[in-house]
């Protein structure tokens, strides 16, 4: 069955796959231990209850996805061994250290006080569970910072030289290779974007409820109204810094890889005097143009030069065998830019509703604001596709070629993992992101109860310590 | 050859020893969880399995990281055997991680599912199992030897030269071993008739342990000349002896603890002791080695300025990982038990 398909692809396919699966939870958790942590800090500063209530809300869910998202990053420690071992050879000396500090520095601080924050109100006292709770949003940031240090590299690598003997990229200055060209841009934008799929995903769950309380003639509980709120900041404040974080970001991506960008605007033509910006166009890589093109004269040179008749090179000038492929990075960036664009009219609308006194109170905002729950997650793997694909035909930018860097692998064996990952990844993740949804679909009451007093919580029963057992004031 | 002796302390064999620790402290911390997975098919009742899970529930997740900093440890400071290794271990490390996946999830969904819970109950049970199996026949395969092509510096071999009987048996092991490690950590954390069944279920588990010991020993120096020498050439036949020696003495340990002394918890510390001893036992057969007999440290160490930059931050982070984990244990100490709390 695998005989007539290249080892190679399938590893690519394998990898693309696993990745994807990966990066939507840490998406979400970045964002969301974040926010646990904000409402936990205002429940002991106001000791109001609905911030308690919302901790609590929140949390389960926290619980479920973040262990999805260990189970799946496991995996991807492991492949870049199993099936990219020529690149691991070649590019371990350099990206295996801020490899390494992630784990030792994010992974073990996360795992270390998970349980805490979990389960451990009660055993540790506020202070600290405040503290641990605070640990772990901290340690989904170094988690961040570090592997997109090290995905950053393979774009932009730097601080480094080439053994001959071994052919290996060995370090000559690490703080060169972490801190390399892209990497600021990469990670101001990709957190930024993981805090906005969080806020998305919060304010749709709060309109979703909104609207049930509504249908049903009830009055929303002032938790539901407070994530709403909360969340709807978030999306007037942030999605505009977003697109200027993205602006930024593609204008490095255009002084470092200007390959990616011609490909992301559909440039397969230089122009001398000024570049368009397509709005839309079927990529023909074949004939190496843009099909059924429309775009708006000479923008594309305005923003990307900030001058009219700027002058941009297009893939023309760029030889065959190092294009990445186009139709991909060019539709994946228009998916991504559409979002985040959406996202701010979003946040504009609620501002309005807002100013009107009706945030609560406008059914066509809520819906909208359903609609948009998961637009995060989507326009963040858009973006993740436009800037890897954007990378080919290379994984070590320039340097290393994706078809050079693959395990001395048949091409059955790879078939066969693709084939069982698939099936269990969407058994697991399809369960537990139904059991998520099942979670979400429940009105954050007063009262919320905590994990381990409801009957769907683990460590319900987690041992008692003597001397803790009673009442603790304000649990 | 003398073992010891040769040992430099350079910084190629310190990140040797450094890998050998998270990997030994991955295989007892992560080995109690995985073990009472394996146990979690012996027992039926509902309340003593949510007493089980509940056991390590808030630990689980900071044991698996070590498995994490093992791998990406060997990727960081010894590139060219990770490159090599992994590919060589290939189906059975992609089993491991799917097993993992399916345990791991099921901690969390074994709570959420109303009728579907005996799924995730069989899902802990297989993924541990098939996890630790799979575990046991990488370190088989590992220690049969793997076929490399050092020119090309790749893996040279076929994808299932990691199946022989060897490393079945050595699977078979590591199952038996991890049970014993989850059966003496349940009695340190339960009370009444599970704690009483899983003494039991320990002093069996700790025999066939013994057995699996004594028989990867015995078997594991007809693999290669270079393990066969190292133990039973000339004086070095006194480090066997003595190995064998430590070996049954804490067996004996355990046995007192388990059933003389009915002890709480140390049954654990004997069985975590088996483990450490086995394991350094692996470490000076192997040694220089890390892939036997192809690859020494020495040639699959990352340059020095990388094994510099990142033993700063190991040297720092891994005693206050160490801190915040054994804070995290003493935050959940105690028995646990569902109703009648703490006597």
């Amino acid at each position: 069955m695998f005989d007539t398909i290249d080892a190679v692809l399938l590893a690519r396919i394998q990898f693309a796959f696993t990745v994807s699966f990966h990066f939507l939870f840490p998406a979400f958790t970045i964002g969301l231990a974040s926010f646990l942590a904000v409402l936990n800090a205002l429940w002991l500063w106001s000791g109001k209850q609905k911030y308690l209530d919302l901790f609590r809300y929140w949390v389960k869910i926290f619980a479920l996805a973040f262990a999805m998202g260990v189970v799946s990053g496991i995996v991807m420690s492991y492949q870049f061994g199993t099936n990219w071992s020529v690149f691991s050879d070649k590019a371990g000396p350099v990206i295996g250290a801020p490899m390494a500090y992630e784990v030792l520095s994010a992974f073990f601080l996360e795992a270390g006080f998970l349980g805490i924050m979990l389960f451990g109100r009660d055993r540790v006292g506020p202070g600290l569970h405040m503290a641990a709770t605070a640990m772990v949003a901290f340690g989904t940031f170094l988690s961040a910072f570090w592997i997109l240090s090290v995905n950053s590299w393979m774009h932009t690598p730097a601080g480094f030289a080439i053994d001959p003997e071994t052919q290996q990229f060995v370090p000559t200055d690490f703080w060169q290779v972490i801190f390399n060209p892209s990497f600021p841009y990469r990670l101001a934008h990709t957190v930024t974007a993981a805090y906005l799929t969080t806020a998305f995903i919060v304010g749709g769950v709060g309109a979703f409820h909104l609207l049930r309380h509504r249908r049903r003639g009830e009055h929303p509980t002032p938790a539901t109204r407070t994530m709403f709120s909360m969340a709807m900041w978030m999306a007037a404040i942030v999605a505009p810094v977003q697109i200027f974080l993205g602006d930024l970001h593609g204008l490095n991506t255009l002084e470092h890889q200007p390959a990616k960008v011609m490909a992301m605007e559909g440039h397969y033509e230089s122009h001398p005097e000024g570049a368009p910006l397509y709005l839309f166009g079927i990529p023909n890589d074949a004939e190496q143009r843009l099909d059924y093109a429309f775009g708006i004269p000479k923008l594309s040179s305005l923003i990307l030069k900030h001058d009219l008749d700027a002058p941009l090179a297009g893939l023309d000038t760029i030889p065959d065998e190092d294009q990445p492929p186009v139709g991909i990075v060019f539709w994946s960036f228009r998916v991504m830019v559409a979002l985040g664009f959406a996202m701010l009219g979003l946040g504009l609308w609620s501002l309005w509703a807002r100013w009107r006194g009706r945030l609560y109170d406008m059914p066509w905002l809520h819906r909208a604001a359903v609609t948009m729950g998961p637009s995060g997650l989507i326009a963040v793997l858009a973006g993740w596709i436009t800037t890897e694909v954007g990378r080919q035909p290379f994984t070590v930018y320039g340097l290393l070629r994706t078809a050079d860097s693959a395990a001395p692998l048949e091409a059955p064996a790879v078939g066969a993992s693709l084939i069982a990952f698939i099936v269990v990844y969407f058994a697991v993740f399809g369960a537990g992101t139904y059991y998520i949804l099942r979670l979400m679909a429940h009105s954050p009451s007063s009262r919320e109860p905590r994990l381990k007093d409801s009957s769907e919580g683990p460590v319900r029963a987690a041992g008692l310590t003597p001397g803790r057992q009673g009442h603790q004031p304000g649990e | 050859m003398p073992i010891v002796s040769d040992i430099s302390f350079d910084l190629t064999t310190i990140w040797a020893f450094v890998i050998a620790f998270a990997v030994l402290t991955y295989v007892v911390l992560d080995g109690f969880d995985l073990g009472l997975g394996i146990l979690f098919a012996t027992e039926r009742r509902r309340r003593d399995r949510d007493v089980m899970m509940n056991s390590v529930a808030p630990v689980w997740d900071g044991n698996e990281t070590w498995l994490v900093l093992g791998g990406g440890g060997l990727f960081a400071a010894f590139p060219l055997a990770y490159s090599i290794i992994l590919p060589a271990l290939y189906a059975p490390l992609v089993a491991m991680l799917l097993a993992l996946i399916l345990r791991g999830v099921s901690f969390e969904f074994r709570w959420k599912a109303q009728g579907g819970r005996w799924i995730w109950d069989a899902a802990f049970i297989a993924g541990s199992t098939i996890a630790s199996f799979m575990q046991g026949v990488a370190l088989g395969a590992l220690l049969q030897g793997i076929t490399v092509d050092k020119a090309a510096r790749a893996y040279a071999g076929g994808w299932w030269d990691w199946f022989t009987p060897f490393s079945a048996f050595v699977g078979l092991a590591v199952v038996v071993g991890y049970a014993l490690l989850g059966a003496t950590w349940l009695v340190s954390k339960t009370t009444g008739d599970l704690q009483e069944r899983m003494r039991r279920r320990a002093w069996f588990l700790g025999l066939a342990t013994v057995g699996f010991i004594a028989a990867v020993s015995l078997w594991s120096p007809f693999l290669q000349d270079g393990y066969f020498y190292r133990w039973f050439e000339g004086t070095h036949i006194l480090w066997a002896a003595g190995v064998a020696a430590l070996v049954a003495g804490l067996n004996w340990a355990l046995f007192h603890a388990l059933h003389v002394h009915r002890h709480d918890h140390w049954p654990f510390r004997a069985a975590l002791g088996l483990f450490v001893v086995s394991f350094i036992g692996l470490g000076l057969t192997m040694y220089p080695y890390i892939i036997p007999t192809e690859i020494t440290i020495y040639e699959a160490a990352a340059p020095r300025a990388s094994q510099v930059f990142m033993l700063v931050g190991a040297g720092v982070l891994i005693p206050v990982i160490l801190a915040y984990t054994a804070y995290a244990y003493y935050v959940f100490r105690g028995k646990i038990d569902e109703d009648t709390g703490y006597h």
